[in-house]
């Protein structure tokens, strides 16, 4: 079954620009996708649109049986609860230890405490940071930061997790590490889409590849088909 | 049970946060405590005035002396013209005699003195006591009597009370318009305390949003911050109602001025006023919140 389904889909900012043109794409429950293309063909926005940070200004799009299109400001948590996203910039709060910022996922909705620390800790040791819980995110490497985010992201357990440059501030070892643990999340199930310019990462990964250029998709490389070329 | 761990949760949060910003919300805070004040005194004023003029109303009386050398027909028609007046609730007549008798019975130097008198000697004047229903229409029944023939001197408490009454009222309607003043102003801080927390929370709205907070999960918060804010700013004046109007109430023994304004007795009155200060500071804080939220945090 289809996890995602984008169909027709324009995005016109207000400012005029339009950032995507008429885009088809549809993508399988269970999948790792790379999503590639130089700055400013409108991969963002494409992802924005998944997790409904835009709104498409036409077309269809269905994420996990949700009407991301037709979905109103109000629900939007309803589909926010389904996926999780990771930046380039982490987005941790600095006030907050490891252990607390991963919690924040998950006291939003009021689970009991005893439930919140099981699956905190359960995730911090999937993403290898179990022994730096009570340390705060400026005392931790890029590396390890953006491994927390990663457990934000999944604590929860979300069908979908989504990734915009989740190694773009990081070095190549680094990198890889990063994603180490995105293909063990993926193993374990949780439908993957990354944004990157990273072509390194993208030939050694072995995954379905999205080659956008200008608004459009250039190019649809099945898994394992994609060689260095292209950007 | 999860509602109910989210609340508190916020209600937490919205403590840290009052103490987080504590400059700010100190400013707040006093803004809400003087508004609070002034309101007190406002409600206290009101319910007084309304009080000793309901007090002094039952017992409003004219007196219209009637000349001395007047006859008793003419008393007779000065009686038909008290009876056609409005608003009046009853009268009294009292001659000469009866008052000369209350006052010979009241002191034994007046009694020796008045026992001399003769009836045509006698300067006591004889008195109608006419009891009003409405302190407002004093003055102009006073008036219409002071207009009978053969009514040579009218008296109703020298205007006094009605002077009173009527600088109470002028406070009344001051205060008030303080009251409102002071209001949006407080409004107006609180609002901008919540705009501040707002913006220097963006990012944990931002991360709230994206990790699937629904939209009142991350609004209330905020709304309980100026209640907190409401509750903090009503301690100072609620303390200040209670021991203040119980100081006054003692000093004065309950009275004001002069015998007939009668104080409120402070219990139950002062709790009452306390609730009422308390209700005024979360609706004050609580709309100050909504209006930060409502314009600053769009989601
Ligand atoms: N919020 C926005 N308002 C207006 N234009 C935008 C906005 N975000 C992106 N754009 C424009 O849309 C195009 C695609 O941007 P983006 O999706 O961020 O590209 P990428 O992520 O591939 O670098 C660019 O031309 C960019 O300037
Ligand atoms: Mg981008």
């Amino acid at each position: 079954m289809n996890l995602i389904r984008m169909k027709g889909v324009n995005k016109q900012y207000k400012n005029g620009v339009t950032a995507i043109y008429d885009l088809d794409l549809t993508i399988e429950k269970g999948d790792f996708v790379f999503i590639i293309g130089s700055t400013g063909c409108g991969k963002s926005t494409l992802i924005k649109m998944l997790y409904r940070e835009e709104k498409p200004t036409s077309g269809k799009i269905i994420v996990g049986g949700l009407d991301v299109a037709k979905l109103r400001n109000g629900k939007v948590y309803k589909l926010r609860r389904k996926l999780g996203v990771v930046f380039q910039d982490f987005k941790l709060l600095s006030k907050l230890t490891v252990y607390e910022n991963v919690a924040f996922a998950l006291e939003v909705f009021g689970l009991p405490k005893s439930e919140i620390h099981e699956k905190v800790l359960k995730v911090l040791d999937l993403v290898g940071l179990k022994n730096k819980a009570k340390h705060y995110p400026t005392e931790l490497s890029g590396g390890e930061q953006q491994r927390v985010a990663i457990a934000r992201a999944i604590v929860n357990g979300p069908k979908l997790l989504i990734c915009d440059e989740p190694t773009g501030n990081l070095d190549e070892a680094t990198s890889m590490e990063i994603m180490k643990v995105l293909e063990e999340i993926n193993k374990l199930g949780t439908t993957i889409i990354m944004v990157t310019h990273d072509t390194n990462i993208v030939s050694l990964m072995k995954k379905r590849v999205i080659l956008l250029d200008a608004g459009r998709i250039l190019k649809d490389y099945e898994k394992g088909t994609y060689t260095h070329e292209g950007i | 049970m999860r509602a109910f761990r989210v609340l508190s949760r916020n209600i937490r949060d919205s403590f840290k946060s009052v103490f987080r910003n504590f400059s700010l919300s100190l400013a707040s805070i006093s803004c809400i405590a003087i508004t609070l004040i002034v309101v007190a005194v406002a409600i206290i004023l009101t319910y007084n005035v309304n009080n000793f003029a309901t007090l002094v109303e039952k017992d409003v009386t004219i007196v219209a002396f009637l000349d001395v050398d007047i006859t008793e027909e003419e008393t007779k028609m000065v009686e038909e013209e008290i009876k056609k007046l409005d608003n009046i609730e009853n009268y009294v007549y009292r001659s000469k005699t009866d008052i000369t008798e209350e006052m010979m019975d009241s002191s034994d130097i007046f009694g020796s003195i008045m026992s001399e008198w003769k009836e045509e000697e006698n300067p006591l004047q004889a008195t109608f006591q006419v009891k009003v229903i409405d302190i407002d229409t004093i003055g102009d029944i006073a008036n219409q009597i002071k207009g009978i023939n053969h009514v040579d001197v009218v008296k109703y408490g020298e205007g006094m009370v009605e002077q009173l009454v009527s600088v109470f009222d002028s406070i009344k309607n001051v205060s008030l318009i303080v009251v409102i003043a002071l209001i949006l102003v407080t409004a107006f801080l609180i609002s901008n305390t919540i705009k501040i927390t707002i913006f220097s929370r963006r990012r944990e709205i931002e991360i709230m949003r994206l990790v699937g907070a629904s939209n009142i999960n991350i609004k209330i918060p905020f709304i309980l911050e100026g209640l907190v804010l409401g509750i903090i700013g009503s301690i100072l004046p609620v303390v200040i109602t209670i021991y203040g109007y119980v100081a006054i109430y003692n000093k004065f023994g309950g009275k004001l001025f002069t015998q007939i304004i009668q104080l409120i007795k402070p219990e139950p009155f002062i709790y009452l006023v306390a609730i009422a200060l308390v209700t005024i500071g979360m609706i004050v804080g609580m709309f100050g919140s909504w209006r930060a939220v409502k314009k600053h945090l769009k989601i």
